[in-house]
């Protein structure tokens, strides 16, 4: 904008007044000087490091030295996990759960059951955790991610009945509100796996799955609780909602169990949390190990007993089931080992080359002159 | 304000034509006044831009205009509107903290504007009413007023002088604040107004206000009761300009004739126009950059997620069906929202925060060149001045310099330093400890030793004390010396009254008396006919003075010719060597010359004075000769001329004096090390051509081997017709002469003290300029301009002298507008100098003696040139690198946030689901990557202060926006791809087996983007950390804390269900991904490697500064005996010209 266009006048004036009052007025003169603090002179005692190829050089080492080990140990613990796999979507005309897979319909009443047989090479030692795979699944989808309502699933009883609008369009059912409500919910997981171990001489034993302590402890004891706290009729306290349309059952029919019943029920809660990538697997069953003398599962024969609820063809999906023992870094995943190794060989090989080149060219470099 | 300053030139227009007519004095006009009322504006000076009332409005809307801050408002309002991914809170909520930081900044600098002018505004002044004299705020003047001024008061707006307290009708003035020039100049009270102002009725007629400082037109009507009504002219010397000193008048009645924005003075000054820094245009550019790129994304984006969801069973899978409202939308406007959608997701890469940050970094950051003490001056008992905190990186990017010279440059303080009598040479007491070194070693006399013949030196101090035209002031002190107190003051008292006792037209003149008068002879005064001066065994001599033959600067002499009381005729004589050596005779020359040529190498102003004596016939024959031509009708110029070149030979040289305008503390050392780093230096100002060059000798702007180039007055010759084609003819010359010389590309920039290669400087004034500016307006105009600006680009130097304001305005345009557009300071002291401050991308105020002119409208103002050195060398440099590193940081660091976002859509559906949890989407700018960065942007200090002082070239390092050119930001881009790849990818690898925690349990997306933005904001941040050069407690507390803050924020945030929140997704996420030992290794395996590059490019790059680290370790480490080495080449080089 336009400038001042001013003389000052007073300034000059004051000026003058300041100037023959100088040698009296010390505070006046005072007050002006900026202080000579370090902070604002800019001179605060710092610490100037200075990145050179000799200071850098050590770095490139100790992280060789210190990734290559870690490494090797991911690696090797990642290849001492056993893992099994088994597709059982029937996709194949020739698998035994294709007719399930065809003759599929939410209506009806009788299940269809499918039983895969598969055999272990070799005998899986500790806990073993049974999870179910889905692929092309996106529960990431954020239409899907937000319907849901939190508070509903923890317990409040004001959005029982009036579940959040996110939750359309499973909110509502014959006018009742869903419990509980939303897209996730409804699409609950639902197939029932069974696992057989089929003895040599034929025989089969039922494995016991145990379906506690699938789910975040924080999620099953805080994040999720059932409306009416610790009234364990349930079917009370979930009298005037609905289930969700493709449900079988009702939210308080999961499970026997009072403390696996209603929202708390593991299984739900595992899979309200919504997964990150469109293929991803989520935690079934634990089977414990018994004693140390036998392999919680031996190797030989299975049968993986389904009941086929869950349609996934519709969208070119498949399911699996996976049963893998966990180390103190979760499931098999060979990539971080790799990582490690990679990187920490990669770093290693780089110093050694900066050693060479800063020892071959590092003294000219230093005998640099005087900058102009 | 524009519109009143237009409503003030153009209104009304179809009754006003080319002049005004004001009425002045005794109340209301009569009505037998043909003309009708004009309306002319009140004497307000509006520079600020808000009232209280429209602050908010007008406000709101300048920063929405901004482009930055209109498309967050758009984000916002799209995130209102459409169902969008994130909440309207997390862009709504930092556009609302930018909005309010840059208003509350702005207000706050508003308000001190107001202040400003409010001091100006409500000045009091008296002003005289129906015969009344009556105290007025300075605004509340109208034309017409008569106005009151005292003595040392500066006029409030542009009055026609009346009446004045002195005798003889006249008032001495001084613009130093308007044009420069310190010196007093008379001005005439309008003839035959009535001594009594108070009964004066007069209409006067004037052109309309015109920004021209030395053209005004008027006439004037004078009634006076019972008589006709008597007509006078008006000129220039009759009107007081606004801004203009009243001097050595008790005082001055006056009627103001323009008032407020229509004064010359506000006419002078053009719009302030907003200044943008080189950093904010290079911010623009990568700004339409990443719009660019932000819009391809979501271009993308939208179009494969509609391919996608062609594909059988993708569009609806049954576990997530439509919701009835996304059913009935048309699917093309469900396209665009969709779009809409993406760029919500992704306008993080925008990053709003950064204007925050930049201008937070901006407003804080000019606080330490307030603070710093080394700016501090202790006689003006103030520090330097931050009037914008917009360019304070501006500094660091100067490519030429204009400064003024006087008060700039120089004090403005004329100092009689040394004379020599007969070549035996006198020095000034005063300076004797501080010249003693260099005056045993360059003259062979020292002043202890060898003195010349005691009546020669008298002589030699009578004519010092008689050739000038110096008054003595009429102030009591002076008075008193006249009288009785004389007698009693022992010697030579240099008192403050004597000090400031003498006036005249040229400050030398001063010195020069004040000079004699240290030596023993004191000038006392003068009256028409005599001269007294006092001797030195205190006796008073009057002289007759019989001739005073003027200066003018052709002669470059003058000569007065006195009768002394014993009745003996003398011409004293003073004047350029050049003009009296021919006139003298050969063997006094020789002797003097030697003192002569040095005293002018170093700088001063040499004056050569020789006497002659008069014969009663002679003068008797030069008395006629001078009156006779005095009085002759024709050629009278030409005439007196002669007789005085007449008059002027056959002299007897008796020595020579030096003068010099002080240059300014350390000025030398200044102009160097600015051209040491690569700055090139224009000296505009308006003086004779002489002193300038003289200045710039003493600068060390030009040197000894400096070849000047003139295109002066003086070297085109006279003659309007020819001159210009002896200009183009010179101008060709030249060009080749420079140009083709040395190779172009290498001119200037390279240049050193130690360069070989012939130095070239340029001289120009203003005539010949306006000659080559306003040249025929056909294709020659523009080629003349050309060749100029040729010229003056290849010379290491140019003086510009004599120019008007508006003229040094006109040059820093015009190198402004050159090619490569280089960035422009002017520096300047006075208000003539305002125009060029306002023209050159930085304008530097100096804290002098003209007045606040240049200091209010500059952007930076400090005590003394010397400053100027650490202001551009230390703060410049620092605070380009500062925010160029801010600025590439931002853009990083919002790149590699948004880019794992993006990669995540395609793992989504394209169903735009944020990676990352809304409060991290929120937080990442604001708090958790915020503080490092300003901290960094406030203190780092990649050099250090003294190495930057110390070595002048590492300013080149940054010259021409080095660190904000295509390249840097190529890399910066491409680490923050590179990093926002690894992120994604690295962590997606990790996903390939969710179950990841040692129960076997599994992690959801919410984790996954918990991890990646983890890895994000360790690794920005100790990027960042990798950056920084200067680790103050501050980086250490606002690095480390920002980490610590993150965890704790995150623990905090996901360990309570928040009953505010309709969705709690990150409850116990961030503590759940700690207990996963495969997250811990991800992340720092992620970190490393994403670090492992810059790492790597330290250890391959030949670090910077390194070399001037070197350096100091080798010298002592004491910081005197780095002061000493630098002094010692300092001198050596300032001194090589005289062995």
């Amino acid at each position: 904008m336009m400038a001042s266009s001013y003389n000052a006048k007073e300034e000059d004036g004051h000026h003058s007044v300041s100037a023959a009052s100088g040698p009296s007025a010390g505070p006046s003169a005072k007050s002006k000087k900026p202080d000579n603090t370090a902070f604002k002179q800019q001179r605060l005692p710092a610490w100037q490091p200075i990145l050179t190829a000799g200071t850098v050089l050590p770095a490139f080492f100790i992280i060789g030295l210190i990734f290559i080990p870690i490494g090797i140990g991911l690696f090797v613990t990642s290849n001492n996990i056993r893992e099994f796999e088994v597709d059982y979507t029937g996709v194949d005309a020739s698998s035994p759960c294709f007719t399930c897979s065809q003759t599929y319909s939410w209506n009806s009443s009788i299940p269809c059951k499918c039983a895969v047989s598969f055999s272990l090479e070799q005998p899986f030692e500790s806990n073993v955790f049974m999870y179910y795979g889905l692929s092309n699944f996106y529960q990431n989808h954020r239409r899907y991610v937000k319907s849901r309502d939190d508070s509903q699933l923890n317990g409040d009883k004001a959005s029982l009945r009036n579940p959040s609008k996110e939750c359309e369009p499973y909110r509502s059912h014959d006018n009742k509100p869903i419990a509980p409500c939303g897209a996730i919910a409804n699409s609950l997981f639902n197939d029932t796996l069974e696992l057989f171990y089929i003895d040599p001489n034929g025989t089969r034993t039922q494995i016991p799955l145990v379906k506690k302590g699938i789910a975040w402890w924080t999620d099953k004891h805080v994040k999720f609780r059932n409306p009416g706290g610790n009234n364990f009729n349930l079917t009370v306290v979930f009298q005037g909602t609905t289930k969700p349309v493709n449900w079988r059952k009702y939210v308080y029919e999961l499970d026997t169990d009072p403390e696996n019943n209603g929202f708390v029920n593991e299984d739900f809660i595992v899979w309200m949390r919504t997964a990150a990538l469109p293929t991803f697997r989520k935690l079934y069953r634990i089977i414990q190990k018994k004693s140390n003398m036998t392999p919680t599962l031996p190797r030989g024969n299975y049968t993986l007993d389904v009941t086929y609820n869950y349609p996934v063809r519709s969208f070119e999906g498949r399911k699996r089931m996976i049963l893998s023992t966990i180390s103190w870094m979760g499931g098999k995943n060979p990539f971080l080992g790799i990582a490690y190794i990679t990187v920490g060989s990669v770093c290693f090989f780089l110093g050694v080359v900066l050693l060479i080149i800063h020892h071959k060219y590092g003294n000219r470099n230093n005998s640099a002159d005087i900058p102009n | 304000m524009w519109r009143r300053r237009l409503t003030c030139l153009f209104g009304g227009e179809e009754k006003r034509v080319d002049s005004r007519t004001i009425h002045a004095g005794r109340g209301s006009s009569p009505v037998a006044d043909a003309f009708p009322q004009q309306k002319f504006c009140d004497n307000r000076i509006v520079s600020s831009k808000y009232t209280i009332w429209n602050f908010l409005p007008k406000n709101l809307f300048e920063q929405f205009r901004r482009i930055a801050n209109f498309y967050f408002l758009i984000i916002f309002l799209v995130q209102v509107i459409v169902d969008t991914p994130t909440s309207p809170v997390t862009s709504g909520l930092p556009l609302f903290f930018v909005i309010t930081v840059t208003a509350i900044k702005q207000g706050y600098e508003d308000w001190l504007r107001h202040k400003a002018d409010n001091e100006v505004n409500k000045y009091p002044v008296t002003v005289l009413e129906d015969g009344k004299r009556v105290g007025k705020e300075s605004e509340k003047i109208k034309v017409g007023d008569v106005v009151e001024v005292l003595e040392d008061e500066t006029f409030p707006c542009d009055l026609v002088l009346l009446q004045s307290s002195r005798d003889d009708d006249t008032c001495f003035v001084t613009t130093a604040s308007l044009d420069g020039e310190s010196n007093h100049k008379t001005h005439y009270t309008v003839p035959d107004t009535v001594k009594d102002v108070e009964s004066l009725h007069a209409t006067i007629e004037c052109e309309q206000p015109q920004p021209d400082l030395y053209k005004f037109v008027g006439r004037m009507h004078i009634r006076r009761d019972g008589q006709e009504t008597a007509v006078r002219s008006l000129g220039p010397e009759n009107l007081l300009l606004k801004g203009a000193t009243l001097k050595n008048t008790k005082k001055i009645y006056g009627v103001a004739v323009y008032t407020g924005m229509e004064t010359k003075m506000a006419l002078n000054y053009q719009g302030k126009s907003q200044k943008r820094s080189v950093v904010e245009k290079s911010i623009n550019a990568f700004l339409i950059v990443y719009l660019c790129l932000l819009v391809s994304k979501a271009f993308v984006c939208t179009t494969l997620k509609y391919v996608w969801q062609n594909q059988h069973g993708q569009d609806e899978p049954w576990y997530n069906p439509k919701t009835q409202q996304e059913r009935d939308t048309n699917l093309y406007l469900k396209m665009f929202t969709d779009f809409l959608s993406f760029m919500v997701l992704f306008n993080f890469i925008i990053p709003v925060s950064m204007y925050v940050t930049v201008e937070m970094q901006k407003f804080l950051g000019s606080f330490f060149i307030t603070w710093d003490k080394d700016f501090f001056d202790p006689e003006v008992q103030e520090g330097a001045l931050v009037n914008t905190s917009d360019l304070n990186e501006e500094l660091g990017q100067v490519e030429y310099i204009f400064t003024d010279k006087t008060g700039t440059l120089t004090e403005n303080n004329m100092e009689f330093i040394e004379c020599c009598i007969d070549g035996f040479q006198y020095k000034n007491h005063k300076f004797l400890t501080e010249t003693d070194g260099l005056c045993e070693t360059d003259g062979p006399i020292t002043i202890t030793l060898n003195k010349a013949p005691e009546e020669l030196e008298e002589l030699f101090l009578r004519a010092l004390c008689l050739c000038h035209t110096v008054q003595v002031k009429e102030s009591q002190p002076v008075d008193e010396i006249d009288g009785v107190v004389l007698d009693q003051v022992d010697g030579f008292s240099p008192s403050p009254e004597d000090q400031c006792a003498f006036i005249a037209s040229s400050p030398d003149e001063v010195a020069l008396v004040k000079g004699a008068m240290t030596h023993g002879f004191t000038f006392i005064g003068s009256d028409s006919k005599s001269m007294k001066i006092r001797n030195r065994d205190n006796r008073v001599e009057v002289y007759e003075l019989l001739h005073v033959l003027n200066f003018d600067p052709v002669r470059r002499r003058m000569s007065v010719i006195v009768k002394s009381e014993s009745g003996e005729v003398l011409l004293f004589c003073k004047g350029a060597d050049s003009s009296i050596f021919p006139r003298v005779r050969k063997e006094e020359v020789d002797r003097i010359r030697v003192h002569v040529e040095r005293d002018a190498k170093e700088g001063y102003r040499t004056l050569c004075v020789a006497y002659k004596r008069l014969g009663n016939e002679d003068f008797a024959r030069v008395d006629a000769e001078l009156r006779e031509a005095r009085l002759s009708l024709h050629d009278r110029e030409e005439k007196l001329m002669a007789v005085y070149n007449q008059v002027e030979t056959d002299m007897i040289l008796i020595g020579a004096t030096a003068v010099e305008d002080r240059l300014q503390d350390r000025a030398a050392e200044t102009m160097e090390a600015l051209q040491g780093a690569g700055m090139k230096v224009w000296v505009l100002t308006g003086d004779k051509m002489e002193t300038a060059k003289s200045t710039c000798y003493a600068c060390r702007l030009f040197q000894r081997g400096t070849e000047l180039l003139e295109l002066t007055v003086g070297a085109l010759g006279e003659g309007e017709g020819k001159r210009e084609e002896r200009l183009l003819e010179l101008l060709l010359e030249y060009h080749k002469r420079v140009v083709h010389d040395t190779p172009p590309s290498k001119t200037g920039l390279h240049r050193t003290w130690s360069s070989p290669g012939q130095d070239y400087g340029l001289i120009v004034d203003g005539a010949t300029l306006s000659l080559l500016l306003n040249a025929s307006p056909d294709g020659t105009g523009s080629h003349y301009k050309n060749l100029f600006l040729k010229i003056c680009q290849s010379c290491t130097s140019v003086l510009c002298c004599r120019m008007a304001p508006l003229q040094k305005a006109q040059i820093v345009r015009m190198v402004k507008s050159s090619k490569g557009s280089p960035i422009t300071l002017s520096v300047g002291d006075g208000a003539n100098d305002v125009s060029m401050i306002l023209e050159a991308h930085v304008g530097i105020g100096i804290k002098g003696k003209e007045g606040r002119q240049a200091v209010r409208n500059s952007d930076y103002a400090i005590p003394k040139l010397k400053h100027l050195k650490k202001l551009l060398l230390v703060h410049g440099h620092l605070y380009y690198v500062r925010i160029a590193h801010l600025v590439q940081y931002f853009f990083y660091k919002n790149l590699c946030f948004i880019l794992p976002q993006f990669l995540y859509q395609f793992y989504c559906g394209y169903s735009q689901l944020p990676l990352y949890d809304a409060a991290y989407l929120t937080m990442y700018n604001i708090c958790f990557t915020s503080m490092p960065i300003l901290a960094y942007s406030l203190f780092e200090q990649h050099i250090s202060i003294d190495t930057l002082l110390d070595h002048a070239a590492l300013y080149r390092e940054v010259a021409k926006n080095a660190m904000l050119r295509w390249g840097p930001f190529f890399y910066w881009t491409m680490l923050g791809v590179f990093h926002g790849l690894l992120f994604f990818f690295g962590v997606y690898c990790v996903f390939s087996n969710p179950a990841l925690l040692p129960s076997g349990q599994v992690f959801g997306n919410w984790t996954f983007g918990t991890i990646v933005f983890t890895i994000l904001v360790f690794t920005v941040t100790i990027k960042l950390a990798l950056d920084t050069r200067h680790w103050t407690w501050i980086n250490h507390f606002v690095i480390w804390g920002s980490l610590a803050f993150y965890i704790l924020f995150s623990f905090f945030w996901g360990g309570i269900t928040w009953p505010f929140l309709e969705q709690q997704r990150l409850y116990f996420v961030f503590i759940n991904m700690l207990s996963s030992m495969s997250a811990w290794l991800a992340i720092m395996l992620l970190i490393v490697l994403s670090l492992l590059p810059d790492v790597l490019l330290v250890a391959l790059r030949r670090p910077r500064g390194r070399n001037t680290r070197q350096v100091r370790r080798r010298l002592p480490s004491s910081g005197t005996s780095t002061i000493f080495m630098l002094s010692q080449t300092a001198s050596g080089h300032s001194f090589s010209w005289s062995d």
